[in-house]
C-alpha cells in the first residue's frame, strides 16, 4: 500500500515536470509546476517530514507559484514569442543535461550509502525543528529573516521604479 | 519503485536535470525562473531523503537535513520575489521578457 502511494506521488512529481521543461505554452508550464510542487509535498510527508511538507504547500504553492502566475499574466500582452531556443542550442542543452543525468543516476544507484538498517517510525517533527531553529541554528535563522526582509524591500523598490517609468 | 533511498535520489536527479534543461533552453525569463524552482526542489528533496534514511550518529542530529530544506525554501522565496521584480522592470522598459532581447546585459 505504501509503495503504491509512493509511486503515485513520484508520477505526480515527474510527469508534469516534463511539461514544465517542454511545453510551448507558459501558462501550461506554470500549472504543471503546481502539480509537481504538490507531488513533492507528498513525498516530504512520506519521508516523515510533516512540517516541511506543510511549509512546501504554504510557501511554494501558496506564495511562489501565485507570484509566478502573476508574472505570467502581467507579461503576456503583445505578441506571443517562441518559448524556447532553436535547435542547435536545444541539442547542446539536451546533451549536457543527459550527461549530467547519467552521472547522477550512476552515483545514486552505485554508491553504498550508510543506510540505517531499521527505519525508525516517523515522529512529529515541528517541536524538534523549533528547538533546533532557536538553538543550534539561531544565527542562520536570523540571517535568513534579514535576507527575506532585504529581498522584499529590494523587490518593492525595483518594481516601483519600473511602474513610475524612470 | 521501492520505498528506499536510491528511488528518492533518482527522483531528485530527474527534477534537477529537467530544471537544468529548462534553464538552458527557455527564452522566456519566467520559464527560466520555473527551471530554477525545479532545481531547488530537487536539492531539498535530497536533503530530506538523506535525513530520513541515513544511519544516525552520535554527534549530528538527522533533523539538520530538514532545517537545510527550510532554509532552501526561504532563499527560494526571496529569489523569486527579486527576480519577478526585475522581470517586471524589464518588461515595462522594453515590452518583452525574451532574454535574447537583453544582449546588452552581457557587457
Amino acid at each position: 500500500m505504501k509503495d503504491i502511494i509512493f509511486n503515485v506521488f513520484i508520477l505526480l512529481t515527474i510527469i508534469p515536470c516534463f511539461w514544465v521543461a517542454l511545453s510551448s505554452n507558459i501558462v501550461h508550464a506554470a500549472f504543471s509546476l503546481l502539480i509537481t510542487l504538490f507531488g513533492i509535498a507528498g513525498l516530504y510527508v512520506l519521508l516523515g517530514a510533516d512540517f516541511i511538507g506543510v511549509i512546501q504547500v504554504i510557501v511554494y504553492i501558496g506564495g511562489i507559484l501565485v507570484l509566478i502566475i502573476f508574472g505570467v499574466m502581467m507579461t503576456q500582452r503583445g505578441k506571443l514569442l517562441p518559448l524556447s531556443i532553436q535547435l542547435p542550442g536545444k541539442l547542446f542543452g539536451a546533451v549536457l543535461t543527459g550527461v549530467i543525468l547519467a552521472a547522477l543516476l550512476l552515483s545514486a544507484t552505485r554508491t553504498l550509502w550508510p543506510v540505517a538498517a531499521v527505519l525508525g517510525e516517523p515522529q512529529l517533527t515541528s517541536a524538534a525543528i523549533g528547538d533546533l531553529l532557536l538553538g543550534k541554528y539561531l544565527i542562520p535563522f536570523e540571517i535568513a529573516s534579514v535576507l527575506l526582509l532585504a529581498a522584499l524591500i529590494g523587490a518593492v523598490l525595483i518594481a516601483r521604479r519600473s511602474v513610475r517609468g524612470e | 519503485m521501492q520505498y528506499s533511498l536510491p528511488s528518492f535520489l533518482i527522483v531528485s536527479s530527474l527534477l534537477f536535470c529537467l530544471g537544468m534543461y529548462t534553464v538552458l533552453t527557455r527564452r522566456n525569463a519566467i520559464g527560466i525562473l520555473m527551471g530554477i524552482e525545479l532545481v531547488l526542489n530537487g536539492a531539498g528533496l535530497n536533503f530530506v531523503a538523506f535525513s530520513r534514511f541515513l544511519e544516525p550518529s552520535q554527534t549530528t542530529n538527522l533533523l539538520s537535513g530538514q532545517i537545510f530544506t527550510l532554509f532552501i525554501i526561504a532563499v527560494a522565496a526571496a529569489e523569486v520575489a527579486v527576480a519577478l521584480a526585475i522581470v517586471l522592470s524589464l518588461y515595462s522598459r522594453s515590452k518583452s521578457i525574451d532574454v535574447e532581447d537583453f544582449k546588452q546585459l552581457q557587457g
